[in-house]
């Protein structure tokens, strides 16, 4: 049985343990209410670009001379997966469900004998991957400098991206990210952005007949890295929410385990007391019999 | 004839405007035009520029840089990459637009892609004449 003064420890250390993941539950809920009103605000403009797109690509789509981005390059050997995670850890399954996602696709691509490049962004993220695929990795954005996530950082990644692309070295790109539905729940997403794909959007259904200046395709070409933009900056704050929905519900489960065993190591160490004075209580009724 | 139609401005990060107005003048790639209720539907990309909104309840103007405008018989959605209110503009965040178009135009000029250059120095043309316009 452990001696009193240890447990006495044990119990204060895990007092102060409760103390900071309950600050960190509180700060992560502050963080959260932000970060869904941002992904929120962002909502309207990626739906709208979406449906002008959808309707765009749709009637250019076909024909040969539309751009590589919605086109394709002909092939898909070679593919881009953007791995989106936090800067942070400490935020539940989070970071690694985003790494299993990536991790699962890259191994199916190499199966069918494709090449997979790999580019990350958020530091845990590399973190997981590099063991498994840290020879693939081509690059990596850090945003750990970064305050409040705005579309500038959205666009450089888009441009770097897309030079990329525009340099021949990827066929098909594809970002991972969280989709924020709720605190307790986020579900890891795999999303193709090079060739754009508007399957599961709707298409402006207003059904009018559009006048397009400049003409359709220079419209689309001048949209199609806009949408890569577009994407990624959904994409980053879906990850923002999620960060902070998943950190959230972890914190406070780790609140609550400390709080059960702060119970528990109190029973104990009553129970030790007790032990301890019964036992001095018997030596000395034991001694005072003896004489 | 419905004399105002609904007009949203969302950027990226947020929606700015959403009210009904009157008229709109837009800053298109080929050319200002102004939209009124029941204009014949059409998707144009804009060049960067002040946008003017007419509404009931007065007016308003906007600097935009750069996206499109989608007009609709009862409507015009205008999405751009970077949208301000005339009245907070600074003569700090033009020079941010002047110094990246700059940027821009220099880079494209090391390339060997004459429209690019073109476009860069377009661009770095619209936002120099933006400053003149805002006499700032």
């Amino acid at each position: 049985m452990p001696n009193l003064k240890d447990l006495k420890n044990r119990i204060e250390s895990v007092k102060s343990t409760r103390k900071i993941t309950k600050a960190m539950q509180m700060v992560a809920a502050a963080k959260l209410r932000r970060a869904q009103e941002s992904a929120e605000a962002s909502r309207p403009y990626a739906e709208r670009f979406n449906a002008v797109m959808a309707g765009l690509a749709a009637s250019v789509g076909g024909s040969d001379s539309a751009p590589k981005l919605l086109r394709g390059t002909g092939s898909d050997d070679v593919h881009l997966l953007v791995v989106m995670t936090a800067e942070r850890g400490l935020c539940g399954g989070f970071n690694s469900s985003i790494a299993k996602l990536a991790r699962v696709k890259a191994e199916e691509l190499r199966l069918k004998g494709k090449t997979v490049k790999v580019l990350t962004v958020g530091k845990k993220g590399r973190d997981a991957l590099k063991r498994d695929l840290g020879d693939l990795f081509v690059g990596h954005i850090d945003l750990s400098e970064v305050k409040r996530l705005g579309y500038t950082n959205a666009q450089d990644i888009a441009k770097g991206i897309l030079s990329r692309f525009d340099g021949g070295e990827f066929d098909v790109a594809t970002i991972f990210y969280s989709k924020f539905v709720n605190v307790v729940t986020q579900i890891p997403t795999a999303q193709q952005v090079i060739p754009a794909s508007f399957e599961d959007t709707e298409g402006d259904d207003s059904g009018a007949v559009f006048d397009y200046e400049p003409s359709e395709e220079a419209i689309l070409a001048d949209l199609l890295p806009k949408g890569v933009a577009t994407a990624i900056f959904s994409a980053l704050l879906e990850n923002g929410a999620s960060e902070q929905g998943a950190r959230m519900s972890a914190m406070d489960n780790a609140t609550r385990n400390a709080g059960e065993m702060i119970d528990k190591l109190t029973i104990q160490f009553n129970r030790s007391r007790q032990a301890v004075i019964t036992n001095e209580l018997i030596e000395i009724i034991s001694g005072a019999e003896a004489l | 004839m419905a004399n105002t139609m609904q007009f949203d401005l969302v950027s990226p990060e947020r929606s700015l405007a959403s009210l009904s107005a009157t008229a709109v003048q837009l800053p298109g790639a080929d050319g200002d035009m102004t939209a009124m209720p029941d204009h014949a539907p059409t998707i144009t990309t804009l060049r960067p520029g002040i946008l003017k909104v007419e509404a009931p309840e007065g007016s308003s103007e906007y600097l935009v840089t750069g996206g499109f405008a989608q007009i609709n018989g009862d409507g015009l959605s205008v999405l751009a990459e970077k949208a301000i209110p005339v009245a907070e503009v600074t003569r700090s965040h033009l020079d941010d637009l002047v110094a990246e178009a700059r940027a821009s135009h220099e880079a494209a000029k090391a390339g060997d892609d004459q429209t690019i250059v073109d476009d860069a120095a377009k661009l770095l043309a619209d936002m120099e004449a933006l400053g003149t316009h805002m006499s700032l």
